[in-house]
């Protein structure tokens, strides 16, 4: 199959980028998409000249290294996938693709389609935890959890930490990321010890990094490869109120 | 010279040697760990939870991952789950099954006392993850749930979905993440290790390189703990995630640290075959699988019809025949090879021969699709979406690939290597199982490790190096640093017409071919010729873009896969000197009658621990006796 790629390229963080022009060619329709642009990749250095910057590294939807834009849709086209378990078996022969980086304030490119997304891990420092200090732990059945309950904590916790919801949101909010490590934790009878700190120490954080509110937009859900369900939003919206009248009440 | 090493296994019953030696470690004192530096390189589920927990403890820890994220270790990919002796079954498991299964299932190439151990702790690793809010599987009455894995007649997996190393590094990263904001960590994601330092014989500090803005950086710290996983992309493709690399051990290598059992690699049975040359990685599916999915091949040579159209009786499920009591759930190394030699007598399915079927027909009969959707629907959409097939109408195929790295840096029962300072935890260390590892049992490695073993034993080293420090004005970091810059400057001004990926792809398939699943003292020998002239090759032919002082995946890449046409050369050695077969290291001249592997444990019961020995020498190869004074060689028999 044969492509025509426009693709960002921006040298460094503090520079202006633009979209260049690309051939992809004789390009197997069961290769990936960063199969793809490892073609395109070494023809360009054939031909010298400078790679295109991309990050993956397990290259099976796990990780959640690989961010591409493509064709405006943050990991593509397709429900519950990320950028590199796309295949171009979805595209058409000649197709025009465009690939950017995941656009976010809080997201600066580093350099063409990489961008650094530390603002997610400083969320989880926050207070995206249970304090279990090593060896402390009580015999793991001592506490039941019924399936239900641990199927939804599941649930949440399949998040991969890839910051398409962010990429996604008109205001680059981070709600669904938040949301689902609250609601993971919070739903564990581990977790509720530290649920009210830590609901509102994740918000606030979040606040602080610059990332934008929630107006109910759903484009988060919608590109999510972990299909995390706006819902938890809503927990976390609930978990939050509640944890402000309990330290109002503590603060009396 | 070669030498003989000693392990220090503390004496005694196996039962009590890990009590006896956490009573006689040595401690530190809280206000002399807060002067201690603990430089920790990987940040998966070895390097992430011994960072956290090493933090925890109040050391001064540095832990370093080339990923942006340490959430994004390799780690994150395990699917089908971590094996613990809870007995939560009631089906007969106990610690010294565990141990006993994962002796046997290393072909008895691995050590007692720390097979012991790592059996002995597993039961802790639940405890703690479970603690931590890892979402394990659960039975409607909300206890733990369990699966089978391979290797094993007990059912003590706990798993997460297909997604068990994904929710054990996220408690590990959380851990960790907490100790990141109360200053006892310092991070550091998207830098790369790039050389070892050591100061009047003992590991002192790693020189860096910032991924993002190229600069060098060097650290100095009273101890340096590796847990950089394995060396399986040596293979270019592998189940590896893209990053995986052999630098930071063979750099420590070449810096004085013995490197055990470079030959015993891992592949894989159940992975979905190569479909072209494009192809920059295989995919694992689960061993799980093999509780419910039936392997098969048609009973004639070349038999092309569809699968369905192949009547029972003309079908061959190899595994049942040949191994009846433990049938699908043969160990891999074993279910690896017959799968081959399947493939090898003209049998194999699909696109060139080379896949074998995996079958759901009966388990779908059974149990209903809703049943096997929910126990492995993500990995049958997985397949869907790489293959464009259906696993619930028609079987899957699948073939062996290269998964997982036994061999590793020497270390011995503290988990140190023998370069006094360097300890080695994970898959970057070659200690727990021998010549082929169960399922299920690195990710309960690499906890333990870095959890409940290396806390303990860490403080017999540093509690020898107060007053010790070092720091990076000294000329031992200069040197290094130096050399780094230099090596950096060479690739970039090479300059020549091939890529770094096509050396990759040649080297990988060399090695595949030469050093995989059947190999023979004439192929190696090949390798052995071929590997030096690709590496001259790539010295004088690469072409690596760019600059050295900004942030270059072209520059990372060359640096990878230099180490890898070095240490390729130590693999085929260490396969051609090992004049048996074993485990994953199967030598075609070594075969009992029915061609399984025919172990030599007169001349070869031991660890090769190869010496570097500089640029020109052949390395030295020294060993380590293994005794074993609780289990009875035997030859491993899963009929
Ligand atoms: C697809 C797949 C599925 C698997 N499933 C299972 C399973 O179900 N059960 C099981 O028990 N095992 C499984 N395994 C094996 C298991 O996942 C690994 O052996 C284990 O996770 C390795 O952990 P580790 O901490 O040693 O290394 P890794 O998780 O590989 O971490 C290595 C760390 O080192 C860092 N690093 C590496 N090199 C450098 C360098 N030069 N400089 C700086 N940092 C560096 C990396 O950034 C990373 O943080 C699976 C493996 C694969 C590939
Ligand atoms: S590369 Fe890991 S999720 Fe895409």
């Amino acid at each position: 199959m044969n492509f025509k790629l426009k693709v960002w390229r921006q040298k460094g963080p503090n520079v202006a980028g633009q979209f260049v022009d690309y051939e992809a060619r004789d390009i197997p329709a069961d290769a990936s998409f960063l199969e793809m642009l490892d073609i395109v990749n070494e023809g360009l250095i054939k031909r010298n000249e400078d790679q295109i910057a991309f990050d993956s590294d397990c290259r099976e939807g796990i990780c959640g290294m690989c961010s591409l834009v493509i064709n405006g849709i943050a990991h593509g086209p397709g429900k519950a996938k990320t950028s590199c378990q796309l295949y171009m078996r979805r595209f058409k022969d000649g197709d025009t693709i465009w690939v950017e980086p995941f656009r976010a304030i809080t997201f600066p490119v580093v350099r063409d389609l990489c961008t650094n997304r530390s603002a997610l891990d400083r969320m989880i420092e926050a207070g995206g935890y249970i304090t279990a200090r090593t060896g402390s732990a009580p015999e793991a059945n001592s506490i039941p959890i019924g399936k239900v309950v641990a199927d939804l904590a599941m649930e949440a916790a399949a998040c991969i930490g890839c910051g398409a919801c962010v990429a996604a949101c008109p205001n680059s909010s981070a709600m669904l990321f938040v949301s689902a490590k609250v609601s993971h934790l919070g739903l564990l009878p581990q977790g509720q010890p530290e649920r009210t700190s830590r609901v509102v120490s994740m918000v606030r954080k979040m606040d602080e990094l610059g990332f934008g509110n929630c107006t109910n937009h759903y484009e988060c859900e919608a590109v999510c490869p972990s299909e995390i369900s706006a819902s938890f939003i809503s927990r976390l919206n609930r978990d939050y109120a509640r944890a402000a009248t309990r330290q109002a009440a503590v603060l009396v | 010279m070669a030498t003989t090493l000693d392990a220090k296994i503390p004496t005694g019953p196996l039962e009590e040697k890990w009590q006896k030696h956490k009573n006689e470690s040595k401690l530190v004192s809280p206000a002399n760990k807060r002067k201690l530096d603990v430089i920790v390189v990987g940040s998966g589920l070895a390097g992430g939870s011994a960072a956290a927990t090493l933090g925890e403890l109040g050391y001064n820890v540095r832990c370093f991952c080339y990923q942006d994220s340490p959430r994004r270790a390799h780690s994150i990919a395990a699917q089908g789950g971590i094996n613990a002796a809870k007995n939560y079954q009631n089906d007969g498991d106990s610690v010294y099954r565990l141990f006993y299964d994962t002796i046997k299932g290393g072909d008895f190439r691995s050590r007692e006392g720390n097979v012991y151990r790592l059996a002995e702790v597993s039961v802790n690793i639940i405890d703690q993850c479970v603690a931590q809010g890892v979402p394990f599987a659960r039975e409607y009455g909300g206890l733990l749930a369990n699966r089978s894995f391979g290797g094993a007649q007990v059912s003590r997996t706990f798993y997460a979905r297909g997604q068990t190393g994904q929710q054990l590094l996220l408690g590990a990263y959380q851990a960790l993440s907490r100790q990141i904001a109360a200053g006892s960590v310092k991070m550091y994601p998207r830098t790369e290790m790039l050389e070892l330092v050591v100061v009047e014989g003992q590991a002192k500090g790693i020189i860096t390189r910032d991924l993002l803005t190229g600069k060098i950086q060097a650290h100095a710290g009273d101890t340096v703990v590796l847990a950089s996983g394995g060396y399986g992309n040596a293979f270019y493709l592998s189940t590896n995630a893209k990053g995986c690399n052999v630098t930071a051990a063979y750099r420590a290598y070449k810096r004085g640290a013995f490197f055990a059992n470079p030959c015993y690699t891992q592949i894989h049975p159940t992975c979905i075959p190569v479909a072209g040359s494009y192809q920059s990685k295989l995919t694992l599916m689960s061993e799980s699988l093999r509780n419910d999915g039936r392997v098969w091949v048609p009973k004639q040579k070349g038999d092309k019809r569809p699968p369905d159209q192949i009547p029972e009786a003309e079908r061959d499920y190899y595994l049942e025949r040949k191994y009846p009591s433990y049938g699908n759930l043969a160990p891999r190394d074993i279910a690896s090879r017959a799968a081959k030699e399947a493939c090898d007598t003209g049998r194999g399915v699909g696109p060139g021969g080379l896949g074998v079927y995996l079958d759901f027909a009966d388990a779908i009969k059974r149990f209903g699709e809703k049943t096997i959707r929910e126990r492995y629907g993500n990995l049958f959409d997985m397949y869907h979406n790489i293959t464009g097939e259906n696993a619930y109408k028609a079987p899957m195929r699948i073939y062996p690939a290269v998964h997982y790295t036994m061999g590793g840096l020497w270390v011995d029962y503290n988990l140190m290597s023998n370069l006094p300072g360097l300890h080695v935890l994970g898959e970057a260390n070659f200690s727990d199982h021998g010549a082929n590892r169960l399922g299920a049992s690195a990710l309960m490695q690499g906890l333990a490790d870095g959890y409940f073993v290396i806390p303990y034993t860490l403080g017999n080293y540093l509690a020898t190096q107060m007053g010790k420090k070092v720091s990076v004005d000294r000329p031992e970091f200069k040197a290094a640093e130096q050399e780094t810059r230099a090596r950096i400057e060479r690739f970039l001004s090479i300059r020549g017409k091939r890529t770094v990926a096509d050396f990759h792809r040649e080297l990988g398939l060399l090695l595949w071919e030469k050093c995989g699943m059947a190999r023979d003292a004439a192929g190696l020998k090949e390798a052995l010729q071929r590997i030096p002239e690709l590496r001259q090759e790539f010295w004088e032919d690469v072409n690596v873009l760019g600059g050295g002082e900004e942030f270059n995946q072209a520059l990372e890449y060359a640096g990878r896969v230099a180490d890898f046409l070095e240490f390729a050369e130590l693999m085929c050695l260490d396969a051609l000197e090992r004049d048996e077969s074993c485990g994953g290291h199967f030598r075609v001249e070594y075969q009992t009658e029915d061609g399984e592997a025919l172990r030599n444990d007169d001349d070869f019961c031991h660890v090769a621990a190869w010496q570097y020995a500089g640029p020109d020498s052949r390395p030295i190869r020294n060993v380590e006796p293994l005794i074993f004074e609780n289990v009875k060689l035997a030859q491993r028999s899963y009929k």
